[in-house]
């Protein structure tokens, strides 16, 4: 008796613990949204609903011009790192032992290496290259005036490292759930091994691929610390709230950040959902 | 009655044994095709600027700023300079960890043994903030720990002058907050994998709820907390958003010192040693740690240790 009420204390206590660090986790965020429809500037003026933080932050054309530049790097870093990780996933397991060992090695080192590292040698290393390039561009067309740099090119260089490790990791996962001899029966039926790839292989791993890419790109679409090194003159929306949020906290800020938030939350339900189609759409039932 | 068709037989009597390798061989070849992509972009984005790091750090500094070629230690020989930020940063990292732990591992508990049918709701409340802008959920910090934010509302009950943001306090509670689900994931899962029926039979043996806990649960998490511990503390070492927006330049991380010398005063080779040492420790702590751990989950000795 004693035991069992001890029991129900212990469930209780479990439970609103629980809860109370759902609201930690949830509340600042929640709190930045709300402060977003404030038409006071404070936390201490809960004055009424309004929309016009939104109106003036999405009429900046800066904020316009940053998050037009986010949305192009995101999608190219996303898209490259899904045919370089697919690939390398689909890859992986007929690969000479060596090549596989150096590009497994490879990959958990960029997720495993903080960003700032990934940043800051992708930085000196565009820097060096394309300083050296640039020489041989101006001594062999003088006239040109075109030079590399740093910028949207070398940002999202560094986001596909680390998104395409994502995609091979996704991929991998759901080729590791699939019955092998799905694939082994297309080739023994005489299919080109290209059509086995893209009418029996790639079919199946649809789910993984569309859910690694929309990770990919929401990597790459909140990632700070990369670009943050390797921009060059490019603004993508991150960089430009870091330097609004360093100059003071404004309620123009919560407006882009809370409409940021709501993209990224559509974009990962929308990727949980793609992917969650595994359990439905297994083919042969072993 | 049907008698199972003897597979094997038919189908080395239907396909001709020649006519399998070069098949086999065309899809091994493009198999490989399709790798080469990848790797490429990895030898050039990632093994390329690790080895001109390395370069750089091995060089000095021209007399204008720039790189100078050279074959020389030197770099490494002033990291002393950077104790300090490496001291910090090894410090905060292991007090957030711990910190994460310490919040992590009953939520862990209460996901894994109270969830029911809503353990998938549950994680996924935990995933969620994870994969939202890192900078957002900082931002959202020095909202609500700037003077405009929590200290007003202390004003109104009469604290006055209560600075919450710009301490070592705000950055610690920044770092457990972005990083509470890498710690409360690895634990959940081993949490999960942990047998019911081995909890019922320490009960029915009169082990009291805490006995039980202390002799079979935690022991059997162990393989998660170590995992969590590891996924925290790595990043947190590199961490850079944090101590400038929470701790506003009273708590300086390696992260820092490195933005520093890589846009301030542009001491591009002394930074790439700083660099190149960082990862040397990241490395080796990691190489480390696991040895360690692995023989101790083998050893089941994660209770004692515990």
């Amino acid at each position: 008796m004693n035991s069992r009420s001890h029991t129900r204390w212990i469930d209780r206590g479990l439970k609103a613990y629980g809860w109370a660090v759902y609201a930690f986790l949830f509340l600042p965020i929640l709190v930045v949204v709300v402060f977003s429809f404030n038409s006071g500037r404070h936390v201490a003026e809960l004055t009424g609903f309004s929309f016009q933080w939104y109106v003036t932050a999405w009429t900046d054309p800066f904020v316009v011009r940053a998050f037009r530049t986010s949305i192009s790097i995101a999608l190219t870093a996303g898209l490259i790192s899904t045919v370089l990780g697919t690939g390398a996933a689909i890859a992986m397991p007929s690969l000479p032992r060596l090549v596989r060992r150096s590009f497994d090695t490879m990959m958990n080192f960029a997720i495993v290496v903080p960003g700032i590292v990934l940043g800051l040698s992708l930085l000196i290393f565009v820097v060096s290259a394309t300083g050296w390039l640039n020489d041989w561009i101006t001594y062999l067309f003088p006239d040109t005036g075109f030079s590399l740099g740093l910028g949207f090119h070398s940002v999202v260089a560094g986001h596909a490292v680390f998104g395409s490790a994502i995609v091979a990791i996704l991929v991998r996962t759901r080729l590791a759930s699939l019955d092998p001899e799905v694939i082994e029966a297309s080739s023994d039926l005489y299919a080109p091994p290209l059509r086995t790839l893209f009418t029996v292989t790639l079919p199946l791993l649809a789910p993984a691929i569309l859910a690694g890419f929309l990770l990919a790109f929401t990597f790459s679409f909140d990632d700070f610390i990369i670009a943050f090194f390797t921009r060059g003159q490019a603004q993508t929306l991150p960089i430009y709230l870091f330097a609004s949020i360093r100059r003071g906290v404004s309620p123009v800020i919560n407006a882009t950040a809370s409409t940021l938030l709501a993209f990224s939350v559509t974009m990962l339900i929308v990727a949980s959902l793609v992917n969650r189609r595994r359990s439905q759409q297994r083919p042969v039932p072993r | 009655m049907t008698t199972p068709i003897p597979v094997g037989t038919i189908e080395e009597g239907v396909r001709p044994e020649t006519a399998a390798p070069p098949a086999d061989r065309r899809l091994r070849r493009l198999l490989r095709t399709l790798a080469s992509p990848g790797l490429l972009w990895y030898i050039l984005f990632l093994v390329g600027p690790m080895v001109v790091l390395v370069v750089f750090s091995l060089g000095r500094r021209a007399s204008n700023g720039g790189y100078e070629p050279a074959f020389t230690l030197e770099q490494f020989a002033r990291l002393g300079t950077r104790w300090t930020p490496f001291f910090n940063t090894m410090v905060m990292g292991l007090l957030g960890t711990l910190m994460c732990l310490v919040v992590a591992y009953p939520m862990a508990y209460f996901m894994a043994t109270r969830g029911g049918k809503y353990k998938t709701l549950l994680l996924a409340l935990v995933v969620i903030p994870f994969w939202t802008s890192f900078l957002i959920r900082t931002y959202a910090w020095v909202f609500l720990l700037g003077n405009r934010g929590l200290p007003t509302v202390f004003e109104m009950v009469g604290l006055r002058n209560v600075r919450l943001l710009n301490t070592t306090f705000a950055v610690l509670l920044g770092i457990v907050y972005n990083y509470l689900p890498l710690m409360v994931l690895p634990i959940y899962v081993s949490l999960e994998r942990v047998d019911v029926t081995l909890r019922h039979a320490s009960k029915d043996l009169g082990a009291g709820p805490w006995a039980t806990f202390r002799q079979v649960t935690l022991p059997l998490s162990a393989p998660g907390v170590f995992a969590g511990v590891l996924l925290v503390f790595v990043p947190v070492l590199g961490e850079y958003l944090i101590p400038v927006l929470l701790g506003g330049g009273q708590t300086y991380f390696l992260g820092n010192a490195l933005a520093d010398l890589f846009f301030q005063s542009r001491n591009w080779p002394f930074g790439a040693a700083v660099a190149v040492a960082f990862i040397a420790v990241i490395m080796i702590l990691i190489l480390v740690y696991n040895r360690m751990t692995k023989r101790i989950v083998a050893q089941g000795r994660g209770s004692r240790l515990l």
